[in-house]
């Protein structure tokens, strides 16, 4: 697989994604329009109005994940050295230079988000820039640069606000047909009663569902996204050791990172959510393991 | 229709085939020569950018050390092939001559302590060496465009586009011997 294909996977599952976000997202609301006796022309008005909601997304994602972050911008004045690292490892993999944002926590990690190389931004933790040398944050930085150059910003980044979406509507389905049940309109046909049963029993079965393949989503797309970026990052730096290395820090560093969700961990180099690792975890985990993605590189 | 109406459709699909095919290589072949000069304006601007350093820092120097004459005259040349240099190959030979040339600078630098404690040296030194990374990463992606061009031109069916077409093999730019052979390491102890 080439750096190219790689491409055009994702901005092809980029389209899927919203394509399927916005049958879903009208497809509930018609369910629920017709459970409570509304017309069709409810669920239109949800498809306008989930195109309307995924296009300004793809637009505007990335700054809310920025700001969920609490990620604050920087100069070249402020960190020269960093800026430096990163320019030159954008020259290397002939990339424009991405904005530079710093998240104030001593959790050491590292994401990227955007929509294309030519709109990204680098986010890393000041915790990374303390407890790193100058290789592996360049390794780190590096592996970053892969995710832009390869176009996983785009659609992990849609990933965050869609797919996050959807498990809180899936949410709010659920406490919507509990109630729904307890307190139906008496005045209805019997008829209308059956078939209402049957919709509120789908809509019961999404409200299930959905998280769970939002959980898989998230899993099949990110985890061999990881091993890609590892290897093409090593290949920029021409030193596996430093990602290693750093790998190797990050995993031994306990601290938890504050300001990291479950809508946003898949982002981040390594899972910023730490001390959950049960069975559960694990099967729905973002991220490979991390011992694993040593030992890949130090094979290299 | 005729048997030779056939015929003759079937041929013209046939060359409007492989008209359809051709293009498709043909601009394949280009946009992948476009990677190799797009790559090359990045080493470009380095080099640019660091032959512009070059008078400044042969100034500071003379300063100190005024009576050098032979290193700063290799500077200057070498300087001078830089900027005139014309291809890859040239710029990388010139490249690797200034290389060289500000290594004997900066051996004779060392016999200074004033100059070395200059601030102006100083900065001017870091620059130098933040040039210097920049080419090796630049020469790096470039070389990377170099390699899938001149594959992509030597193989079966673009050969067939290639040559007629005057696609001809793109020049590595070469990083010095120096610079290509393995890091010693060296356990003794430094004498203190």
């Amino acid at each position: 697989m080439t750096i190219y294909s790689n491409i055009s996977a994702n901005r092809r599952n980029t389209w899927l994604l919203m394509f399927v976000f916005v049958i879903f997202v009208a497809g509930i609301v018609e369910l629920i329009a017709l459970a409570v006796g509304g017309s069709y022309i409810i669920g239109i008005a949800a498809l306008i109005v989930a195109l309307i909601f995924v296009t300004i997304n793809y637009y505007t994602a990335s700054s809310l994940v920025l700001s969920v972050s609490r990620a604050r911008e920087v100069k070249r004045e402020d960190y020269p050295d960093l800026y430096n690292i990163v320019e030159n490892l954008c020259i290397g993999d002939g990339l424009p230079m991405p904005k530079i944002y710093i998240i104030d926590d001593k959790a050491p990690n590292a994401f990227t988000t955007g929509r294309d190389p030519q709109h990204a931004q680098l986010v890393i933790t000041s915790g990374l820039l303390q407890k790193m040398n100058k290789l592996e944050l360049e390794g780190v930085i590096a592996h970053e640069l892969s995710h832009i150059k390869d176009y996983d910003i785009r659609l992990m980044t849609l990933i965050v606000v869609l797919v996050g979406l959807v498990a809180l509507v899936a949410d709010f389905m659920l406490i919507f047909t509990w109630f729904g049940t307890g307190s139906r309109p008496s005045n209805r046909g019997r008829g209308e009663g059956a078939v209402g049963a049957i919709i509120l029993l789908a809509a019961i079965l999404a409200a299930i569902f959905a998280p769970i393949a939002a959980q898989l989503l998230q899993l099949a797309i990110s985890r061999n996204r990881e091993y890609l970026a590892d290897s093409s990052g090593a290949l920029l730096t021409r030193y596996p050791e430093g990602l290693a290395s750093a790998l190797e820090k990050i995993a031994a560093d306990n601290e938890p990172l504050e300001v990291a969700n479950k809508a946003t961990a898949h982002l981040y180099i390594a899972n910023p959510l730490k001390g959950h690792e049960s069975w559960a975890n694990n099967l729905f985990s973002t991220h490979p393991p991390i011992e694993e993605r040593i030992r890949r590189l130090r094979a290299m | 229709m005729s048997a030779g109406a056939w015929v003759g459709i079937g041929i013209a699909a046939f060359v409007f085939l492989m008209v359809l095919v051709l293009w498709g290589l043909y601009n394949g072949l280009v946009t992948s020569r476009m990677h190799v000069r797009e790559s090359w304006s990045g080493i470009d601007v380095q080099l640019k950018r660091r032959s512009s350093l070059i008078p400044n820092l042969v100034e500071t120097v003379k300063g100190y050390a005024a009576h050098e004459r032979e290193v700063f005259e290799n500077v200057t040349k070498a300087r001078a092939a830089l900027m005139n240099a014309g291809d890859a190959k040239s710029a990388a030979e010139a490249n690797n001559q200034l290389t060289g040339a500000l290594k004997t600078l900066f051996a004779v630098a060392e016999n200074y302590p004033q100059l070395r404690a200059s601030e102006n040296f100083m900065q001017l030194q870091k620059e130098l060496s933040d040039v210097e990374s920049k080419i090796a990463y630049a020469r790096q992606f470039y070389n990377g465009n170099v390699m899938s061009y001149n594959t992509r031109i030597q193989i079966f069916p673009n050969v067939l586009v290639a040559r007629p077409f005057g696609f001809t093999p793109a020049d590595f730019f070469a990083a010095t011997e120096e610079e290509k052979a393995d890091v010693k390491v060296s356990f003794e102890k430094k004498p203190a």
